[in-house]
């Protein structure tokens, strides 16, 4: 019958809680069914539905390449700026998507957050399951691309995909933790998370290349995780330049640093969502 | 099992009343530091739970029942890891599933079918089982062809009885359970309830809580009574119960609407010779006094009377069917209604009460629970001598109107409860 491994004891919350693994793992089908869940409902009585996730980025690139590529002549290291900037928009648009998912995700889930309990991180997490869909959509126009400008990725290069894609989910992840948790209690996060995300994209090297700021202030710009993976991805795939390794582990660090202060954030007001929802 | 499945010790739950407002804004917040305010010191502090104590064994049903506001909710919200405690602990020693809502997570978007995995899997079932009780889920809902519509599209019955089915599987061995029954017609809610009672006969444990005193009478016999955030009493159900309608009944502040310009002193019933009694027989008259003072000039006050059983309200009056309401009431009076023949078969029976205002989407005085009844006797002194009548009792309506059957041959024959009050 039951035995001791199902005794469990609720009491009041103390200190800093750490992550519980074996809890994840007991209700990972309940991730699943969220990610499923946002899937289904993304695809349902939709007419574009799944070509939005190449119809979006394709035409971003174009309207950039004619405004910022031909009329503002941004330089682009090289390489003809339409696949320039579109290697940018595909991280791009994966970091801000899950961002915005992730940061929404309690107050969309405001019922069964009051209702039910499961480990909430559960919802954070199945958030960023549809943007990377939609990636591996945008990323086939990529290779189309690739293909039609000639170029071949090195073989470094296609292994640090799935290595960049996993540095923009951790920093998405960890800021959209926070953001989650911040927007449990103040709803504002909502309304300026749009116009933020927005001017996010102007601090990240989507449009122009890092190499137009002054080198002494490139290190500012290398603050933000995304500016590590697009330089990279550019560095590597369409070799743009050499590769400055030290700047992309401080990206990287930061993307990193974020995924702890969401974590830690996150898992300590974890326990006051229903009331504060 | 010799250890209590749920032990509560010392279990507090403390709100601050400052944090109950709906939103927050960053702007509020920013504006309030700069311009030096204090954070609201004169939070109150709101106990919506103090001092709880309670021993629960397996298989037990424990039926939790107090004013609104009294900290149910709350209790059923802790013990389910929604909100932690205060102070205090709580040891459960099993798998916990907690229904505190019909439907949780239902998505319009998608079709019953697939609202039954997500739904599902929210309670806590694995999808092996879900696949597994599948049949007996849309079979229980009485949903077949329309399962694979999208739920925005079914009626609100269809939409409470899928999510009802849904949650009737669980299997957990402690199951939590919050007023889900008042939901859907009589007919299903007398099959939620015939579940309820399989669950606790199925030797699980289970924590309920409804104002539905007749069923909750007939699901629990351990009851706790719960009233601003303390422990009243523990104990028999029906103890319990009385105790919990005699002081509601006779507490003059004890529900929120008393303490406005119509206030009820106190409710009796009576039969038809004029005596207070709780028992009657089929077919007597049942008398309903009620004692009230209006402090205020009350204008319009409509009053409606409903009988109650186990599945909910099986009859009623209303002011607002019928158009007697008094144009205004001031000062102590008794209004009286009197339901002549009851046609109502041997059993418990509640009573409830409200006064709705001449905005008829108001309560002068909200719903209440005023009482019990029990009509007593076998099914032969009500006029029905068929062979199984008896034992039919338990699992059939209990409300029955003059009828007439015409067979191949021979003469109608016409039946209705007999009636023994003299007139």
């Amino acid at each position: 019958m039951k035995n001791n491994s199902n005794e469990h004891i609720i009491r009041p919350p103390k200190g800093l809680v750490d992550i519980d693994l074996p809890e994840i793992w007991r209700f990972r089908e309940l991730l699943y069914v969220f990610a499923w869940r946002d899937i289904k409902v993304r695809y349902k009585q939709t007419f574009v539905g799944v070509a939005w996730a190449i119809f979006q980025p394709f035409i971003t690139m174009v309207i950039f390449t004619v405004i910022f590529g031909r009329l503002a002549k941004v330089p682009s290291e090289g390489a003809p700026y339409p696949i320039f900037v579109y290697s940018g928009l595909l991280f791009w648009n994966y970091f801000s998507g899950a961002l915005t998912a992730a940061s929404d995700c309690l107050v969309a889930n405001e019922s069964i957050v009051k209702k039910v309990y499961f480990p909430r991180l559960l919802l954070p997490v199945s958030t960023a399951v549809t943007p990377l869909i939609d990636f591996a959509f945008a990323f086939l126009i990529l290779v189309g691309m690739m293909i039609y400008y000639h170029f071949t990725p090195s073989l470094l290069g296609v292994v640090m995909i799935p290595v960049l894609l996993l540095i923009s989910l951790v920093a998405s992840s960890g800021l959209g933790l926070f953001l989650a948790a911040v927007n449990a209690k103040f709803r504002d996060v909502r309304y300026v998370l749009p116009f933020s995300i927005q001017i996010l994209m102007y601090v990240t090297p989507v449009i122009y290349p890092v190499s137009i700021i002054p080198p002494k202030y490139q290190w500012l710009i290398f603050l933000n995780p995304m500016t590590g993976v697009i330089n990279c991805a550019r560095s590597l795939l369409l070799h743009t330049g050499a590769m400055d390794w030290t700047q992309f582990l401080i990206s990287t660090a930061v993307g990193f640093g974020l995924l702890i202060l969401g974590v830690t954030y996150f898992r300590k007001t974890e326990r006051f969502f229903a009331d504060i929802l | 099992m010799d250890k209590p499945i749920i032990e509560i010790n010392g279990l507090s739950k403390k709100y601050q009343l400052g944090e109950r407002e709906p939103y927050y804004s960053l702007r509020d917040e920013i504006t309030r530091i700069l311009k030096f305010k204090r954070p609201t010191k004169s939070r109150e502090d709101f106990w919506a739970l103090k001092d709880i104590n309670l021993s629960i064994k397996q298989g037990e049903a424990i039926g939790i029942i107090g004013r609104n506001g009294a900290g149910k909710s709350t209790l059923l919200k802790v013990l389910s890891q929604i909100t932690p405690p205060t102070t205090g602990t709580i040891t459960m020693r099993g798998r916990v599933a907690s229904l505190l809502e019909v439907g949780t997570g239902f998505h319009p978007e998608l079709t019953g079918r697939e609202n039954i995995f997500l739904n599902g899997a929210i309670l806590g079932m694995g999808r092996k089982e879900i696949k597994r009780n599948f049949d007996s889920i849309v079979d229980f809902a009485e949903m077949g062809q329309f399962i694979d519509t999208p739920v925005k599209r079914y009626s609100s019955g269809m939409y409470v009885r899928l999510a009802f089915a849904v949650a009737a599987h669980l299997e957990p061995e402690i199951l939590i359970v919050d007023e889900v029954l008042a939901v859907g017609d009589a007919a299903f809610q007398k099959k939620s309830l015939g579940k309820m009672e399989d669950i606790g006969k199925q030797g699980r444990t289970v924590i309920f809580v409804s104002h539905n005193m007749t069923s909750i009478q007939a699901l629990c016999k351990k009851g706790v009574w719960l009233d601003k955030g303390r422990i009243v009493e523990i104990g028999d159900m029906s103890t319990l119960v009385a105790n919990y309608i005699e002081h509601t009944v006779n507490n003059p502040n004890a529900h929120g609407g008393d303490n406005g310009p119509l206030v009820i002193k106190d409710v009796c019933l009576k039969n038809s010779a004029g005596h207070k009694t709780t028992d009657y027989r089929p077919g007597d008259d049942l008398t309903v006094e009620i004692h009230y003072n209006a402090r205020e000039k009350v204008v319009y006050p409509s009053f409606w009377i409903a009988v109650t059983s186990h599945y909910g309200p099986m009859f009623m009056a209303s002011m607002l069917y019928d158009g007697s309401t008094p144009t205004h009431l001031q000062g102590k009076g008794i209004i009286t209604c009197t339901f002549p023949k009851m046609p109502l078969l041997p059993g418990l029976y509640g009573l409830q009460m409200g006064v709705r205002a001449q905005d008829i989407s108001e309560d002068i005085v909200p719903t209440r629970e005023i009482g019990l009844f029990n009509i007593i006797g076998d099914m032969k002194d009500a006029g029905f001598a068929g062979a199984n009548a008896d034992q039919m009792l338990g699992n059939s309506t209990k409300l029955v109107i003059p009828y007439q059957w015409s067979l191949p041959n021979g003469e109608p024959r016409r039946f209705q409860i007999r009636s023994r009050t003299i007139k």
